[in-house]
């Protein structure tokens, strides 16, 4: 079966520009470098990673928002951009505040897909759009107030509903809960998930914050500088971690998850993300990496496709090991092959 | 830096180019005839009319007579008077020095009035005395200046007569100190209150948004002098912007100094050009308006390149 | 099912209101105008002076005065001064027995016309060009963003006075030349509103659902440009009253012998001494004029973003 929407070897670099006239290049940004997914139809996908890791460059990829550097996209079998793509595909925006025109009547907004893609007439548009206030949990007499007049869950949920108004069959959500106070972000967490199920809607959810992402994806990716490191099903990858930078990011979580602490020590990485302007030769993660060897610091290491279940790293996590803290981190000059930790650490059970 | 002043010069040699080609097609541009008529004024008898064409080169080509045009230009040479026959440059070092006297005094009383008005409505904000500064200020900037000069006139004469402050031509004050000052008090005044008015309001804004810093109440909490707060950290930093302003308001400031001239009889510039207008007097009027754009462009490299030097972001921009 | 347990969130949602439309920023900004004793005056004067410009011929009628006509008999002294205000020239007459009152109404329409349509015209290149420049950016953005600087650093009457010089005085020319400078400002502002709104997320929005740039420009980016655009509107009015009435004071505006207040004044020149009516009358109707724009502006300002810095600080 052909996957729903397929990413492949998708790079996005921004170039840096300086000038007032020749506007010569002076460098690149690697926001996405190299990432290769699928998602298939019914399910969601959740991305994970550091502010800056290129997650929502990816989501502007996958919506059509930007132009790839390079690589493809095919949504439905047929590259990105084409005719109904923009019907089919929408997206949920991180800030509730910024996302809605202060400017328009809510109702307004929420039709807006509906008049861009000139669906139904009026008298049509506003039953679709009172429907779809009553679907996401708002006052459908209330399409005529105005965004400020709302709390930010519910200008979350009249983001939602927009997103729904051309019937979509993938919905990019892009960080859609992390402006919300804890207490509202269950629910829309949940509202998403209804919806989901009541119409066959595939997500491609996208957040720093692993618990969220846990709680609604099917599989999750985990991304670090501009690349995918470790892809998995949910349970398997909280449960399994393979790369060293899913288990820093699963230690840091567990300080607020009980589930997790429980088996799992605090993993202090050093340092410093790379900058992606200039990203570290080889692996990405090495000079952060607990595991770091001269391999890593020469030979990048591959995602292998295929099998549901696989990291990017020479070197993968075992269960049990230990990547205790005083373990964690080879000094930053020891990016130089040899000069690292030459065995690799295999802290007994 | 020595990167960005070079560039800075060279924009700005490329805006007097601009300025000086505008110039030139505006008063040059057409049959030699029609440029002479227009030169000449509409009474002028044919043989003036051939005369102007014969030494002006009118009938030469339009490239011939841009070129000679701005090598004039480049020489200082901008040619001679119509009415008086005295050369351009002659004419304008006349009418310089009551014009620059004008300009610095006022510059001084504005900027002396505008940031005093600003810090004191920003110190006390809502009181009687910010209250008052602001509907100064209103009145300021609604009443033109050359309203402000002729009410200033009549005061002065019908009934404040005994002051001895009086309209009239400049008279330097190496000769007569006190008609000097007779004479330039008014001006300076009137020239400095509509953009005291404007200072005000900058300094007061700026000055509120730099006592509302953190740094600020730092220095309240580790227990400075009020005094010292409000003037050694405050003022100094608000008065950022208000300088940069300044440098921008120069070219404003030519502005003003024509109406005030006119108002006031002070044979300046502005009066210079305002009369050669009158008059049909071209060579006078091209001569100071190329002058006045090159102080122009120069005083904005200056302010550029100052502020450069105080805040290195704007090198990037 | 969790749809329901959903909309049982426990955040704040407002109470049910009999009247559902809510009330738009714009009627929230009217109401806060209409609160503010200082603009709504003003706007009252302002309608008192449009209303008595469009009045004028009936005012001219009603006197039987013209405003060009001269009253040598009436209007002057034995002496040949003119009269000062009475039941026949209801503010006296000027030095050559025209009648003054009804010069002023004259006067009003000239300010008035030149003070609005060359904001008019201002504001609507001014939208477009800084729209324009601002959202599609580029080389053309440079390029406007660097002359509009330039522009803004000459003085309009060094302009004035090289186009008048070489073009001659004419009212559409002062129009045109106060509505290039007004226009500098404008397009200065639309473009800096612009740029900062096209990185809003609800841009990226509009673009994530296939909506089209000028659509977008239109519905997205336009309704949050009225704002600054009506605040700086309000404001180049009363500067271009000034300017026009400064280029007819120095005679480059409209041709002298025309009922303008900057040439009223300017003919008042030798003889205000004797008749300082001639001086006062139409400089306190150019002030009133020129206040209240100034006033109902900063009134607009405030009633539209309640936290800018207010030129009137309390009520």
């Amino acid at each position: 079966m052909t996957p729903l929407l397929n990413v492949s070897d998708v790079r996005k670099y921004f170039p840096i520009r300086k000038g007032v006239f020749l506007r010569r290049e002076v460098g690149r940004v690697h926001a996405v470098d190299g990432v290769s997914l699928q998602v298939r139809a019914g399910e969601t996908l959740g991305i994970v990673g550091e502010s800056g890791c290129g997650k929502s460059t990816l989501a502007r990829c996958v919506t059509g928002l930007y132009p790839v550097t390079s690589g493809s996209i095919e949504f439905d079998g047929a590259p990105i951009g084409g005719k109904g793509f923009r019907r089919d595909v929408q997206m949920i925006f991180q800030d509730p505040y910024g996302s809605l025109n202060p400017r328009r009547r809510v109702g307004s907004i929420i039709a807006d897909p509906l008049v861009i893609h000139r669906i139904g007439n009026a008298a049509e548009r506003r039953r679709r759009v009172q429907e779809l206030m009553e679907l996401v949990g708002l006052n459908p007499e209330h399409f005529n107030r105005f965004p400020a007049e709302f709390s930010g869950g519910q200008r979350q949920r009249i983001g939602i509903a927009r997103a729904l108004a051309s019937r979509p069959r993938l919905v990019v959500c892009d960080e859609p809960v992390s402006a919300l106070d804890v207490s509202i972000q269950a629910q829309v967490i949940n509202l998403l998930k209804d919806l989901q199920a009541e119409l066959g809607l595939t997500y491609v959810f996208i957040a720093h914050d692993l618990s969220v992402v846990r709680y609604v994806s099917d599989r999750v990716a985990v991304m670090y500088l501009g690349r995918i490191v470790e892809i998995a099903p949910g349970e398997d990858l909280y449960k399994t971690p393979r790369h060293p930078y899913t288990n820093a990011l699963l230690s840091a979580a567990s300080v607020a998850d009980p589930d997790l602490s429980a088996r799992r020590e605090r993993i202090v990485l050093t340092g410093d993300v790379p900058s992606p302007i200039t990203p570290p030769s080889g692996c990405r993660f090495h000079p952060r990496c607990p595991k770091a060897q001269a391999r890593c610091v020469r030979e990048d290491p591959l995602l292998l496709p295929g099998g549901d279940h696989s990291a990017a790293c020479h070197f993968p996590v075992v269960p049990g090991e230990r990547l205790g803290a005083e373990h964690a981190g080879i000094p930053q000059e020891s990016t130089e092959p040899g000069l690292g930790r030459t065995e690799p650490d295999r802290g007994g059970e | 830096m020595t990167r960005f002043i070079i560039r800075r010069v060279l924009f700005g040699v490329i805006v007097l180019w601009l300025v000086a080609t505008t110039v030139f097609l505006l008063f040059f541009a057409g049959p030699a005839d029609n440029v002479a008529r227009r030169l000449a004024g509409p009474r002028a008898p044919m043989e003036v009319i051939e005369q102007i064409k014969d030494t002006l080169g009118l009938n030469r080509s339009m490239w011939e007579q841009y070129a000679s045009f701005l090598g004039n230009l480049l020489h200082g040479d901008l040619g001679i008077s119509f009415i008086s026959q005295t050369p351009v440059t002659t004419l304008i070092m006349q009418s310089l020095p009551g014009t620059l006297w004008l300009v610095a005094g006022a510059a001084v009383l504005w900027m002396a009035a505008g940031i005093t008005g600003g810090v004191i409505s920003a110190v006390r904000p809502r009181s009687v005395l910010d209250r008052t500064t602001t509907v100064l200020v209103l009145a300021g900037i609604s009443l033109p200046t050359f309203v402000l000069g002729m009410l200033m006139v009549y005061l002065a004469l019908s009934v404040f007569p005994w002051t001895g402050l009086q309209p009239g031509p400049y008279i330097s004050p190496l000769l007569d100190l006190k008609g000097f000052l007779q004479v330039m008090i008014m001006p300076w005044v009137c020239l400095a209150v509509v953009q005291a008015a404007v200072y005000v309001r900058l300094t007061r804004g700026s000055m509120l948004d730099t006592l509302g810093e953190d740094y600020i109440r730092t220095a309240r909490a580790k227990g400075a002098p009020e005094r010292r707060v409000t003037y050694r950290h405050g003022l100094r930093a608000a008065l950022t912007p208000v300088v940069t302003q300044f440098g921008v308001d120069i070219g404003t400031l030519l502005g003003g100094v024509v109406v005030t001239e006119s108002v006031f009889g002070l044979q300046g510039l502005g009066q210079l050009m305002i009369r050669s207008v009158r008059y049909g007097d071209l060579p006078v009027i091209i001569g100071a308006a190329i002058l006045a754009s090159a102080f122009i462009v120069v005083a904005n490299i200056v302010v550029d390149v100052a502020y450069s030097f105080l805040d290195p972001r704007v090198r990037l921009a | 099912m969790s749809l329901t347990d959903a909309s049982a969130e426990a955040e704040h949602v407002p109470e049910e209101a009999p009247a559902v439309r809510g009330k738009g920023p714009w009627r929230l900004a009217w109401e806060r105008l209409a609160r503010d004793r200082a603009a709504m005056v003003s706007l009252g004067v302002i309608a008192v002076i449009v209303l008595l410009a469009l009045l004028a011929p009936v005012f001219a009628a009603i006197t039987g005065h013209d405003p060009q006509a001269q009253f040598p008999e009436t209007g002057l002294t034995p002496e040949g001064l003119p009269v000062g205000p009475g039941s026949d020239f209801w503010l006296g007459a000027d030095s050559l027995g025209r009648d003054l009152f009804i010069r002023i109404l004259y006067g009003a329409r000239i300010s008035l016309l030149v003070g609005l349509l060359s904001t008019l015209l201002a504001t609507v290149f001014g939208i477009v060009a800084g729209m324009v420049a601002g959202f599609y950016g580029g080389w053309v953005d440079g390029v406007l963003a660097r002359v509009l600087d330039v522009v803004l650093s000459f003085p309009y009457l060094l302009v004035a006075i090289v186009l008048v010089a070489a073009l001659g005085a004419s009212v559409p020319l002062m129009i045109f030349v106060i509505a290039f400078f007004s226009f500098a400002a404008m397009a200065r502002v639309v473009r800096g509103q612009t740029i900062a709104y096209k990185e809003r997320e609800f841009i990226e929005a509009a673009r994530s659902m296939g909506a089209g740039k000028v659509r977008t420009m239109f519905v997205d980016v336009v309704p949050n440009l009225i704002a600054p655009v009506t605040v700086l509107a309000t404001l180049l009015i009363p500067t271009s009253i000034v300017f026009e009435a400064t280029l007819s004071f120095l005679g480059l505006g409209v041709d002298p012998r025309t009922a303008s207040w900057g040439a009223i004044l300017a003919d008042s020149v030798d003889f205000y001494r004797v008749a300082p009516g001639l001086l006062v009358f139409p400089a306190l109707m150019l002030l009133l004029t020129t206040l209240s724009f100034n006033l109902l502006g900063d009134g607009i300002r405030d009633a539209l973003d309640p936290r800018s810095d207010r030129l009137l600080p309390g009520k």
